[in-house]
């Protein structure tokens, strides 16, 4: 019994302080939607805003067509993870699990059995007894999961669920969180701070910035098709290039970047070009070269860093400071001139911006 | 495993202790004594100094009555305190920062101060019943003790855990009393001991604030005390003693259980 969350037009306020602005966001049945965004974008205020322990000073939210913005929140149903666990210290595994059916009237026999059965999932049948305190990080946060899904609730809430918990079993535990609540089919919104860990568990990502959402969609095309600059530059394309077109000419266009540099585009990769706009290019899609009769960006190389896979520039260009990747079998040094060319699979083209 | 202690240390911490246990052993000794006036060692043993306080009446009563008023204002300041302290520090960041400063105000001012104005305010002018006004005074220098130590184990409470319970469906007062409480239960326990040691041996507000027919035991201590020099003021003063770990002892049973078993 799963169901789509909406907010619409959402206005949040601490005192004075404007925290969310005007915050429309759709979760359909079973999705799993992320917020992504730097630590004070406003996540846990989305969050708390659903779960009622906060009012919004204008808009509303819904949750399977009913409307939740008036009803406090033990009315609300909503199973809510916490980043620090928020366990009952004084409680054992199996009570904290059954906290949320004792208080829908469940008990006796119904209640431990389904404890069990929940607890049996997450794997810590084993420690129903214990105190929260003797528990490790990963295991707190399975009782946690446990305690929120038991009560089969129609909105499942993350709020940075796994960062507390050291790398490994950070990856391990988005695959269990995942493969639970895709088993279930419940709805939920996952926040987290971790490009990689929303990308990786998530049907779509809402990237939010100073209480905004900057842009919501499937992970491809965040990561290929940003709508604007600042989604450009949180998935990694690091060079934004303003420039204007100059010439038209069938499949491809000539377009001209500060210090009057000129660079050929093919229409194909990119679709339409309007005569104004940015060239983002994350740094493998600038590939470094010394052959002088290519074309491309003119560059004075700095620093080289190893990445493994490819060198790493920085590199002085007359469109300012830019980063570019080089092969590993011609590393170039310090001081030489070279030029950048732009490789289209690894660049995309966004809409000019008021800055 | 045997690890080298500095002798001074040594030193130090049994001098430390001597002073601190040193006047307890004395009166217990003059409380002992066999004597007609105050002497330590006692000489010869006896518990006739103790049986004395209760073939005098007025001790007999004020016993009664500073253990009833221990307890009322003890249990008043709790029911005061603890929703001040949560509300002190559930909302911290809203709230003012001389807000918290306010309620420790009490102990801050000169008790006798406090007494003196009580008396003329609340007794002379309201001609409130002294009864009412001894607890009054007494619920209101507790109160700060309560407070603050119930504060001091909210500060380590994670709020996050109460609002765990509400979102599982348990109504906000119903989650105060199941989760939080618990929680802070060492805070409670303690905060019932320091306010009722302070109620029990206060004479600075209480000397104020008794009257004809109405005293507490230390008052009856110093009206004792000003005619006859004899080892009541030690066996009464042991009695205190002795009612005080009493009451930690019942309250760490009861309180420390009963919160266990839920
Ligand atoms: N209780 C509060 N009082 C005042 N400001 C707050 C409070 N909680 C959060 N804020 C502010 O609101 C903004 C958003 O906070 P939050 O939603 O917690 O961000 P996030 O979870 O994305 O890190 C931040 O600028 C933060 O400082
Ligand atoms: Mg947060």
């Amino acid at each position: 019994m799963t169901q789509s969350l909406t907010l619409d037009s959402i206005s949040a306020h601490y005192g004075s302080t404007q925290v969310l602005e005007n915050l429309s966001l759709a979760v359909g049945e079973g999705e799993l939607v992320s917020l992504l965004g730097a630590s004070g974008c406003g996540k846990t205020t989305t969050l708390r805003l659903v779960a009622g322990f906060l009012q919004p000073t204008s808009g509303t939210i819904t949750l399977g067509g009913r409307d939740l913005t008036r009803l406090p929140p033990h009315q609300r149903d909503i199973g809510l993870v916490f980043q620090n666990y928020a366990l009952f210290p004084h409680l054992s595994v199996a009570d904290n699990v059954g906290f949320g059916l004792k208080q829908r009237g469940i008990s006796g026999d119904a209640k431990t059995k389904r404890v069990g059965a929940m607890l049996d999932r997450v794997g810590l049948a084993h420690l129903a007894d214990r105190l929260p305190a003797a528990l490790s990080g990963g295991q707190k946060q399975r009782v946690a999961l446990a305690r929120a899904l038991v009560i089969e609730p129609p909105l499942l809430m993350f709020d940075e669920p796994l960062s507390n918990l050291d790398a490994k079993l950070r990856i391990d535990m988005r695959v269990e969180i995942r493969q639970l609540q895709r088993a279930n089919g419940t709805t939920s919104v996952y926040v987290t701070h971790d490009q990689e860990e929303a990308f990786s568990i998530s049907d779509r990502v809402a990237i939010m910035h100073a209480g905004r959402i900057m842009q919501l969609d499937t992970p491809e095309i965040l990561y290929q098709r940003p709508a604007n600059a600042f989604v450009a530059r949180f998935v990694g394309f690091e060079n934004l290039i303003a420039m204007k077109v100059v010439e038209r000419d069938g499949a491809k266009i000539t377009a001209e970047m500060a210090g009057g540099i000129r660079l050929t585009l093919p229409l194909e990769q990119f679709g339409a070009i309007p005569d104004s706009f940015i060239l983002a290019c994350r740094a493998d899609g600038l590939q470094v070269t010394d052959n002088a009769a290519m074309e491309g960006i003119p560059a004075t190389l700095g620093l080289r860093t190893y990445l493994g896979r490819a060198y790493q520039y920085q590199a002085e260009t007359p469109a300012g400071a830019l980063i570019a990747n080089g092969p590993l079998t011609r590393p170039l040094d310090a001081g030489v001139t070279a030029k950048l060319v732009p490789v289209p699979e690894q660049c995309t083209i966004l809409a000019p911006e008021a800055v | 495993m045997t690890r080298n202690i500095h002798p001074l240390l040594i030193a130090g911490t049994v001098l430390v202790f001597m002073f601190l246990v040193g006047p307890l052993i004395i009166v217990l000794g003059a409380a002992l004594s066999d004597t007609t006036y105050l002497t330590f060692p006692p000489q010869g043993l006896s518990l006739r100094w103790f049986e004395n306080i209760f073939q005098i009446d007025a001790f007999r009563r004020t016993i009664f009555t500073s253990l009833q008023i221990a307890l009322l204002s003890t249990v008043i300041a709790l029911i005061i305190g603890i929703p001040a302290a949560y509300a002190l520090n559930r909302h911290r960041i809203q709230l003012p920062g001389w807000l918290s400063t306010l309620f420790i105000l009490p102990v801050l001012v000169p008790e006798l101060v406090l007494g003196f104005s009580l008396l003329k305010n609340l007794a002379v002018q309201f001609n409130s019943p002294i009864y009412l006004s001894l607890l009054f005074g007494h619920s209101l220098i507790v109160l700060p003790y309560v407070i603050r130590v119930i504060s001091a184990s909210l500060a380590s409470f994670d709020f996050s855990i109460e609002e765990a319970a509400i979102s599982l469906g348990s109504p906000p007062l119903k989650t105060f009393f199941t989760i939080l409480l618990p929680n802070v239960r060492s805070g409670v326990i303690a905060a019932f001991i320091l306010a009722f040691i302070t109620s029990i041996n206060d004479v600075s507000i209480s000397i104020f604030l008794t009257g004809p027919g109405l005293s507490t035991l230390p008052i009856q201590l110093l009206a004792h005390m000003e005619q006859f020099f004899d080892p009541t003021v030690a066996s009464v003063s042991v009695l205190l003693m002795l009612l005080t770990v009493a009451v930690m002892a019942v309250v760490e049973r009861t309180l420390g259980l009963t919160f266990l078993a839920k």
